[in-house]
C-alpha cells in the first residue's frame, strides 16, 4: 500500500474511533457539571465547574418515580439478580454441554437442538408463560423470580459454549474414566471442569453482560424498589422534576453502564471469544 | 549466467537472527534441494527468494538482475504451496489463469496456455472442477499448474508433499523429478525430508540454524558430509558416531574405539597418518557395517569383527541390528537370512572405504 | 436418562412457545382464559393502525439497520485488516457499545439527538443558527434516530466477526495471490471476500434477529413516539400484553413476530443444511 494510502487509512479510522467513543466522552464529561451549566449550553461541552458531587447524588438521593433513594437500590437489584443467575446458568450449563457432548445419552442431539432453539425464540413469546409461572409460584415482582428466569433462559446461551468447546476434548478421556470407575458428577468435577477454565472465563462475562443490561424482564416483573437498574434508568429519563438534573442523570448513566464496561475493559479477549462463539451456531 | 545468486542473506526477526550470511549461486536448469530441521530458516529463505520477505542484508539476484525491491509478481517466479493454496472459489481453469489475469493477458492466449499445462500435467478433465472437488494428488497438480503456466525462470516449492499420504508422496516425488527433466526447468525445493533431497535434487543445500552447513550434489552429501550435523541428518537410519582416537601402528593407522576389554580397532587408510594420536567422531553408515559373508570393494577396505549384539528390527527387506562396537552403540544393516540372538555375539562384516573421521569440537570433517 | 435441569431448559422453549401460541387463539384480556376463537385476535391486531406502523417501521428499520451496520463493519474491518497502529485499542473502542445495555444506548442518544439540548443546539450556539437536527421529534425522521443508536451499537460486533473472517484467510492463499500479481482490489474482491461469505450471511442473520426483536432500545430512545411514529413490533405486543391488558392479542402479535423472525432464520437453516449436504458429497 502506498505511503499515502496507509496515512489515509490512519486518519480514517482513528477519526472514526474518536467519533465512537463521543458518546461515552459526553456522557462523562456531562456526569461532571452542573444542571444549570447544562440547561444554559447543551449536552456537549467542558465542565466549567467540576460536579463531582453529582456521583454522590446520582448514588443515593436522586429521585426516580416517586422514591429519593438515588441508584444506590437499583444497583444491588440487579446485582443480587446478576450474579447468581450468572453463576448458576454457567455451572448449569457446563453440566449440560459435558452431558450432551462427551458423556452423551439417547436423544442427546435432540435436546442441545432444543436448548439452543431458545435462542431464537423471541422473548416476547416467553412473556405471558412467564407471567403465569411466577404468579403460581408466588415469586412475582421479586429478585428471586428474576434469577430463576435469567438462569433457566441463560441456559441456552451456556450450554451452547461450554457444548462447543467440549466436543474438542477427547472421547478417550472419558472411556479412560469409566474404565477407572468414574461416574458422571466425578467425571465432571475431576476431569472436565478443571480443562474448562477458558470457557466458563467467557460464559460469565457473557452472561453478566447480558443479564445486567437486560431490560425487558425487569421492567415486567419488577415494579418500584424491586426494579433492577436498566428499568430504574427508563423512569429516571422520564422523570418530570422542576429542574431537569442532566448532571446527576449523566453520573447515573455511568454508574449504571460501569460494571458491563469493566467487565469489558478486563476481559475484552474472552468477550470477543463469546461473539464469535455466539455467533457460530 | 546463473538463474538465482544469493548474496550473504541476512534476516533477523527482532532480535532474533533467522538467516545468518547465506551465499548461493545456482545455474539454470539445477534443481536445488534446501533441507533442514524445522526452524532452520529454509522456508524464510524461500520467501525471501520469492520476495515475499525482504532480507535484512544481502542481495538476491535471479536471471543476473537484482531484484532486492521488485515485488514478487515481477520477479518472473512462480510458487508451490505445501497447503497448494488453490483458490476455492475459482474453477482449476480459473485458479491456473488468475496470475495471467492479472496482466492482462488476452482471453485467446490465457486458453491456449491453460490447455498446453493442462495436456502436460493431464488435468483436462479437471479444468471445470472447483478445489474441493479435487483429491490431494490432483490439487498439487493443479498447484503445479498453475506454477508452469507462467513460464518463470525459477520455480520454488514449499514443502509440497509433505500434506500428501506416504504411497502418494512417493508418486508425486517421481512425477515432480519426471517433470523436471522434461522441461528443464530451474528449481529451488525446501523440504524436511532428506529422502526428497537424496532422490530429486541435483545438489543439496542442507541448512541448520539459518547456516548453509554443506552445498553439494547428493552423492557428496551422503559419502563426504561436511560436519557431523549434515552426517547425522542425511540417511536413515542416521550414520554411527563413535568417539575413537587414532593411533599408528607398525601395520597401518588404526581408530580404537572404546577403552580396555571392550575395545575395538578398526583399520584405516594410510593417508590418514597425520592425525595420528587425535581424538575424533569416526562416522559409519549402518550400510557400512553388514553380515560377515559381505565383500566390499577390496579385501584390504573390509574388517571382520565380531560383537555383542543388543537387538533386531527385521524389516523384511534387510534387518537392522543393534550392536555394541567398542562399548558404544551401533546401528548396521545385515541380510535378512542372517539368524542373530540379542544378547549374544555375531560376526559382521565393517566397510572401512567410507569412514569418515569428524572433529569432536567443530564437528567439522577432518578426512 | 436426562439430566433434571438440561431437560427443564429444553422444555421450557417448547412448553412456552406452545402456551403462546395457544393463548392468541383465545380471548384472554387480564387473565389467562381457555376458550377459543379462532383467528380473531390475529385480524384485529393485523387491522390496529399502530400494528400497521409497527411493522412498517419494521421493514424500513431493519433493512436499513442491517445494511448499514455490516457495511460499517465491514469498512472498519477492512481498515482495521491494513495493520494499523494501535489496532487492539481501536479494536476495543469500536466494540465497547456491545457491552452496555440497550437502554443506556437509547437514554445518551435521546440527549444527543434532542434538538433542545443535543448536537442541534451545539451547533446553534457555536453560530450555525440555521442548523437543524430535530429528527427525534420529527414524525417522519424519528425512525433514522433508531436506525443510527442501532448502527452504532452493532457495527463493532459485525467489524469483529468480519475481521476474524477476514484474518482466517490462508496465509498461503495470499501469498500466492501475491505472486500471480493482485493488487490489493482484485486480492479484496476474487480471493478474501468469496472466502468471508458464510461470515457475512452469519451476521446478517444475526443482526435481522437483533432488529426484528428490538424493545430496549425504542422503549429508551424514542418510547416508540413521538406518538406512535417509531412503534415496532416488540413494542406493540408489550402494550397490548401488560399496558391495555389484552393477553390474548399480545400473543397473537407475539406470534406473528416469531413468524416473521422465522421468515429469515428457517431459509437460513436450510441453506446452511444444503451446503453441508454438497461438502459432504464433493
Amino acid at each position: 500500500m502506498p505511503p499515502w494510502g496507509r496515512l489515509l487509512a490512519h486518519a480514517v479510522i482513528w477519526g472514526l474511533g474518536l467519533a465512537y467513543l463521543v458518546p461515552l466522552i459526553v456522557v462523562v464529561l456531562n456526569s461532571l457539571r452542573t444542571a444549570q451549566e447544562i440547561a444554559q449550553t447543551s449536552m456537549i461541552g467542558w465542565p466549567e465547574f467540576w460536579a463531582f458531587g453529582n456521583y454522590a447524588e446520582a448514588w443515593s438521593k436522586f429521585c426516580v418515580a416517586q422514591t429519593c433513594t438515588g441508584l444506590q437500590p437499583y444497583m444491588w437489584n440487579s446485582a443480587a439478580v446478576t450474579i447468581p443467575a450468572t453463576i448458576i446458568s454457567t455451572l448449569l450449563g457446563a453440566i449440560a454441554g459435558y452431558a450432551i457432548s462427551l458423556w452423551r445419552f439417547r436423544g442427546d442431539t435432540w435436546i442441545f437442538g432444543l436448548v439452543t432453539l431458545g435462542i431464537f425464540l423471541p422473548q416476547q413469546m416467553r412473556l405471558i408463560p412467564w407471567t403465569i409461572v411466577l404468579r403460581d409460584i408466588g415469586l412475582m415482582n421479586t429478585l428471586a423470580g428474576l434469577v430463576m428466569i435469567h438462569t433457566i433462559q441463560g441456559m441456552s446461551f451456556t450450554t451452547l459454549f461450554c457444548r462447543n468447546y467440549y466436543v474438542s476434548i477427547p472421547q478417550d478421556l472419558m472411556k479412560a474414566a469409566r474404565i477407572d470407575g468414574a461416574g458422571f458428577f466425578r467425571t465432571f468435577l475431576r476431569i472436565v471442569l478443571p480443562l474448562s477454565p477458558p470457557i466458563l472465563i467467557v460464559t460469565v462475562i457473557w452472561q453478566f453482560t447480558h443479564i445486567w443490561n437486560e431490560f425487558l424482564y425487569g421492567v415486567t416483573f419488577t415494579t418500584g424498589s424491586q426494579q433492577p437498574v436498566t428499568a430504574a434508568l427508563i423512569g429516571l429519563n422520564a422523570t418530570i422534576a422542576d429542574v431537569p438534573q442532566h448532571g446527576v442523570q449523566s453520573a447515573a448513566v455511568v454508574i449504571a453502564a460501569l460494571p458491563t464496561l469493566l467487565v469489558y475493559l478486563f476481559g475484552g479477549k474472552y468477550f470477543l471469544r463469546g461473539l464469535t462463539a455466539g455467533a457460530v451456531k | 549466467m546463473s538463474a538465482l545468486s544469493l548474496r550473504n542473506i541476512t534476516k533477523t526477526f527482532g532480535s532474533t537472527p533467522v538467516l545468518k550470511g547465506i551465499d548461493m549461486e545456482i545455474d539454470s536448469g539445477e534443481f536445488t534441494v534446501l533441507v533442514g530441521p524445522s526452524g532452520c530458516g529454509k522456508s524464510t529463505l524461500l520467501n525471501i527468494i520469492a520476495g515475499l520477505e525482504k532480507p535484512s542484508g544481502g542481495t538476491v539476484e535471479i536471471g543476473g538482475r537484482v531484484v532486492n525491491d521488485v515485488p514478487p509478481k515481477d520477479r518472473n517466479i512462480a510458487m508451490v504451496f505445501q497447503t497448494y493454496a488453490l483458490y476455492p472459489s475459482m474453477t482449476v481453469r480459473q485458479n491456473i489463469t488468475f496470475g495471467l489475469e492479472c496482466r492482462n493477458v488476452p482471453k485467446a492466449e490465457r486458453a491456449a496456455a491453460v490447455a498446453r499445462v493442462a495436456a502436460l500435467l493431464q488435468i483436462e478433465a479437471l479444468l471445470d472442477r472447483k478445489p474441493s472437488q479435487l483429491s490431494g494428488g490432483q490439487r498439487q497438480r493443479v498447484a503445479m499448474g498453475r506454477a508452469l503456466v507462467r513460464d518463470p525462470l525459477l520455480f520454488l516449492f514449499d514443502e509440497p508433499l509433505s500434506n500428501l499420504d506416504a504411497k502418494l508422496r512417493v508418486e508425486m516425488r517421481m512425477e515432480i523429478k519426471q517433470l523436471h527433466q522434461r522441461i528443464r526447468s530451474t528449481i529451488v525445493y525446501v523440504t524436511h525430508d532428506q529422502i526428497e533431497a537424496m532422490t530429486m535434487a541435483t545438489r543439496i543445500a542442507v541448512m541448520n540454524q539459518g547456516e548453509v552447513q554443506q552445498f553439494a550434489d547428493p552423492e557428496t552429501v551422503y559419502n563426504r558430509p561436511a560436519n557431523l550435523f549434515v552426517a547425522r541428518f542425511m540417511g536413515a537410519p542416521p550414520m554411527n558416531t563413535l568417539p575413537a582416537r587414532v593411533e599408528a601402528t607398525d601395520g597401518g593407522m588404526r581408530a580404537v574405539v572404546g577403552r580396555g576389554e571392550d575395545a575395538v580397532a578398526l583399520k584405516l587408510p594410510a593417508a590418514l597418518r597425520a592425525q595420528a594420536g587425535r581424538e575424533v567422531v569416526l562416522g559409519l553408515r549402518p550400510e557400512c557395517i553388514a553380515e560377515q559373508e559381505r565383500r566390499f570393494g577390496e579385501d584390504g577396505d573390509r574388517l571382520v569383527l565380531e560383537l555383542p549384539v543388543e537387538m533386531t528390527e527385521p524389516t523384511g527387506a534387510e534387518t537392522i541390528v543393534l550392536m555394541r562396537l567398542g562399548g558404544e552403540r551401533a546401528l548396521g544393516r545385515v541380510s535378512p537370512d542372517v539368524k542373530l540372538q540379542p544378547g549374544g555375539r555375531g560376526r559382521f562384516a565393517l566397510d572401512m572405504r567410507r569412514v569418515c573421521l569428524f572433529d569432536p569440537g567443530t564437528g567439522a570433517l577432518i578426512a | 436418562m436426562i439430566w433434571g435441569p438440561l431437560l427443564i431448559a429444553a422444555a421450557h422453549i417448547v412448553l412456552f412457545a406452545a402456551w403462546t401460541i395457544w393463548m392468541s387463539f383465545t380471548s384472554s384480556t387480564l387473565m389467562p382464559v381457555s376458550d377459543f376463537v379462532g383467528l380473531r385476535n390475529y385480524n384485529l391486531v393485523l387491522g390496529t393502525r399502530n400494528w400497521k406502523i409497527a411493522f412498517d417501521n419494521l421493514l424500513l428499520f431493519s433493512s436499513s439497520f442491517v445494511v448499514l451496520t455490516m457495511l460499517t463493519g465491514l469498512v472498519l474491518a477492512i481498515l482495521l485488516d491494513q495493520r494499523i497502529r494501535g489496532e487492539n485499542v481501536l479494536r476495543s473502542i469500536f466494540l465497547y457499545p456491545m457491552a452496555v445495555s440497550f437502554v443506556v444506548t437509547g437514554v445518551v442518544w435521546s440527549w444527543l439527538l434532542n434538538p433542545g439540548m443535543g448536537i442541534q443546539k451545539l451547533v446553534n450556539d457555536l453560530g450555525w443558527t440555521g442548523f437543524r437536527f430535530d429528527w427525534l421529534i420529527d414524525r417522519e425522521m424519528a425512525i433514522w434516530t433508531i436506525v443510527i443508536a442501532g448502527v452504532w451499537q452493532a457495527s463493532g460486533f459485525a467489524m469483529a466477526l468480519i475481521l476474524a473472517g477476514l484474518r482466517s484467510v490462508e496465509a498461503d492463499l495470499i501469498k500466492a495471490a501475491q505472486i500471480d500479481g493482485a493488487g490489493p482490489v482484485r486480492m479484496y474482491v476474487r480471493v478474501i471476500l468469496p472466502t468471508l461469505w458464510p461470515i457475512l450471511v452469519a451476521v446478517l442473520v444475526i443482526l435481522l434477529q437483533m432488529a426484528i426483536t428490538t424493545f430496549d432500545l425504542v422503549r429508551a430512545l424514542t418510547g416508540g413516539g413521538p406518538g406512535i411514529a417509531t412503534q415496532l413490533p416488540a413494542l406493540v405486543v408489550y402494550d397490548f400484553m401488560f399496558q391495555r391488558g389484552q393477553l390474548g392479542r399480545g400473543a397473537a402479535a407475539a406470534v406473528l413476530m416469531l413468524l416473521t423472525l422465522l421468515l429469515v432464520l428457517v431459509p437460513h437453516a436450510v441453506w446452511k443444511y444444503a451446503q453441508r449436504r454438497r461438502a459432504a458429497h464433493a
